[in-house]
């Protein structure tokens, strides 16, 4: 049963997790905006999603143990992010200092990321409301 | 948790912008300082950012954040004011003043209050972004 509880709930987890670093990048380039030579930085959201979510998960693999069968793969004792494949933004105008942030892009990027994050956590929470009114069947 | 890195890394970029605006004020306020404690007439400094791991996730160059390496001296000549009766004029009758440039300054100053806001801004969003992950499932 908890591993099906499990199953249900990753793929929005990981998703969540994925936005929360997405966010954290775009902040690095934000605050890096008057950084001489600083490259602004992103990853591709829907191929981290797909890299995250392709391995077996533990509602599959029905073992708490996680199989590494890909170097990329994530051993229990860290929490860090599978798949999250990071690259260097290609910017319309390059500033004369070498600093490849554009601040616009990074703000749009940044509102749209914490709009989706936020969309994330309605769907989990719409999740666990349907998972308690089956728990509590009335 | 990425997003709780999220505000390291926007506190490094608030923290440097306003050392920078502390640097505009010093230039601003000194811009007619014919002589400093050395008996030297006041330099203009200037601040050098650097893009640098912070919080715990220290090492991890991928999202880095910001600080001061340093402050320089501006180099260039200084400015000469013809005004004989002024007690530290030369044989010419020259005094040497700051090579201040206001409007340099006051560009620097609204570039580094603009900066500042943006990383208020992604720390806020966080912010909330967190408070929203506190109450899923609620």
């Amino acid at each position: 049963m908890l591993n099906q509880l499990d199953g249900i709930l990753s793929y929005h987890g990981d998703a969540l997790k994925l936005r929360a670093e997405r966010q954290r990048v775009l902040a690095a380039n934000i605050a890096n905006a008057d950084t001489p030579n600083y490259k602004a930085m992103d990853f591709d959201f829907r191929q981290a999603l797909l890299n995250a979510t392709a391995g077996p998960t533990l509602a599959t693999s029905g073992n708490a143990a996680l199989a590494t069968t890909d170097s990329r793969h994530l051993s229990t004792s860290t929490l860090g992010l599978p798949g999250v494949d990071m690259q260097y933004r290609t910017p319309n105008q390059l500033s004369i200092d070498g600093n490849s942030v554009e601040m616009d892009t990074e703000r749009a990027h940044f509102a749209d990321n914490a709009v989706r994050y936020e969309a994330s956590l309605r769907f989990l929470s719409g999740q666990i409301k349907t998972l308690t009114l089956a728990i509590q069947g009335q | 948790m990425s997003l709780f890195n999220v505000f390291n890394i926007a506190g490094s970029g608030v923290q440097a912008q306003s050392q920078r605006l502390n640097v505009v004020a010093s230039n601003l306020a000194n811009a007619e300082s014919v002589a400093g404690p050395d008996g030297q007439p006041y330099k203009a400094r200037h601040v050098v950012f650097q893009a640098q791991a912070v919080g715990s996730d220290a090492g991890d160059n991928q999202t880095p954040g910001v600080r001061v390496s340093q402050i320089i001296e501006d180099d260039s000549p200084l400015r000469k004011v013809y005004d004989p009766k002024h007690p530290l004029a030369d044989e010419q009758g020259y005094v040497s003043m700051p090579n201040v440039n206001a409007v340099d300054e006051m560009v620097n100053m609204i570039s580094a209050s603009r900066s500042y806001q943006s990383n208020i801004e992604v720390m806020n969003t966080a912010k909330s972004l967190l408070q929203k992950t506190l109450q899923l499932g609620s």
